[in-house]
């Protein structure tokens, strides 16, 4: 039961964002720009990010749900199971592994963040703005997170309704549905 | 721009704005709404979770910029900022406050860690819904925060190439 009265057609973060929309729009935004934007990271590994810091923030909804979207991105599931599992040994790039480690890092403090984590990051061939991006994006999730967890949203255990999500993650983003989400009602 | 004022209190955010515009406008945005936007706390009490959360996640600069502003909101009475950082327990504030910043507190360590129990505590000293909700999420917020400004205070250490924005 959540500590609030949500939605109950509206489980984990978005009944907290039809909660309170004036604080939602921006975050809606930046997650937007950080995980569906023009970069040279592509959708399924900053998927990753988001699925690496909620699976060690020990997030069930959050963990779910971007694992669910980087699967269908991705179009294989080894990906998420070796990230969450240990991601050196993940079937990804030399880069791609140096960024996780540097999200990694972010999840357990921002000084926690080693020089030598993004040299290794930046030797792997990681631009200044994939840094960036990478820290960002896991300092993002620890707020979504905490924000999901901290009010004790609900996490269906369904994994049919995280099918749904990643895939209306996939086809609509962060973006708030223009026509709301009264269609999910039952 | 009506959010260069508060850019210019969260330090660290605003050379991070200019790193990267398009996502410091939604960055400085959020940062506004919930410390100067419509809520039941008081700008000193949201300052006050902002600079808490940010003390404790060793993020100095950030916490020193919340510091000044709660002095600041709270005028005589802001010798209380210095007490909430030793501990909310033994601070002149009212009942609720002290269970909503440990509240905060608990949400900086991990969302997990605010239990039912905490919440109806809060609740039962008259915290309503939304204050419960604008504790936890400006406690949220400050864990991004701070592990942004301070995670790339040590990449800038590395980093002497110029980015630009797109």
């Amino acid at each position: 039961m959540p500590y609030i009265p949500l939605e109950d057609h509206l489980p984990g973060i978005t009944g907290l964002l039809e909660y309170r929309k004036d604080t939602a729009a921006p975050i809606r935004e930046l997650t937007q720009i950080l995980l569906r934007g023009e970069s040279t990271l592509t959708e399924g590994e900053r998927e990753l990010i988001a699925t690496i810091v909620s699976h060690r923030n020990s997030c069930r909804f959050c963990t779910a749900a971007h694992t669910a979207a980087a699967d269908i991105l991705l179009g294989e599931t080894e990906s998420t199971a070796q990230v969450k599992a240990d991601h050196h040994s993940a079937p990804l790039s030399e880069k791609m592994k140096c960024l996780l480690t540097i999200a990694a890092q972010t999840q357990e403090s921002g000084k926690a963040v080693t020089t030598q984590a993004v040299q290794e990051a930046k030797d792997a061939g990681a631009t200044d703005l994939e840094i960036h991006d990478t820290v960002l994006i896991a300092a993002l999730f620890c707020l979504y997170n905490r924000y999901v967890d901290g009010l004790a949203t609900v996490a269906p255990s369904d994994p049919g309704f995280y099918e749904g999500l990643g895939k209306r993650l996939k086809d609509n983003g962060y973006n708030r549905l223009p026509q709301g989400y009264d269609h999910l009602k039952k | 721009m009506p959010n260069s004022r508060i850019a210019d209190e969260i330090p660290g955010i605003k050379s991070l704005a200019k790193f990267r515009p398009s996502t410091g406008k939604p960055l400085t945005a959020l940062a506004e709404t919930i410390l100067r936007g419509p809520s039941p706390l008081t700008h000193g009490e949201r300052e006050l979770i902002a600079a808490y959360v940010s003390y404790k996640n060793n993020s100095m600069f950030v916490y020193q910029g919340h510091a000044a502003a709660a002095r600041r909101m709270y005028g005589a009475a802001g010798f209380l900022v210095n007490e909430v950082m030793r501990d909310p327990n033994t601070a002149t504030i009212s009942k609720k406050l002290k269970i909503l910043l440990r509240i905060a507190g608990k949400v900086q360590v991990s969302g997990l860690a605010v239990k039912q129990q905490d919440v109806d505590e809060a609740k039962s000293h008259g915290a309503s819904d939304r204050e419960v909700h604008d504790t936890v999420l400006i406690a949220s917020v400050f864990c991004m925060i701070n592990r942004y400004v301070e995670g790339m205070n040590n990449f800038t250490r590395v980093g002497k190439e110029k980015v630009e924005d797109n």
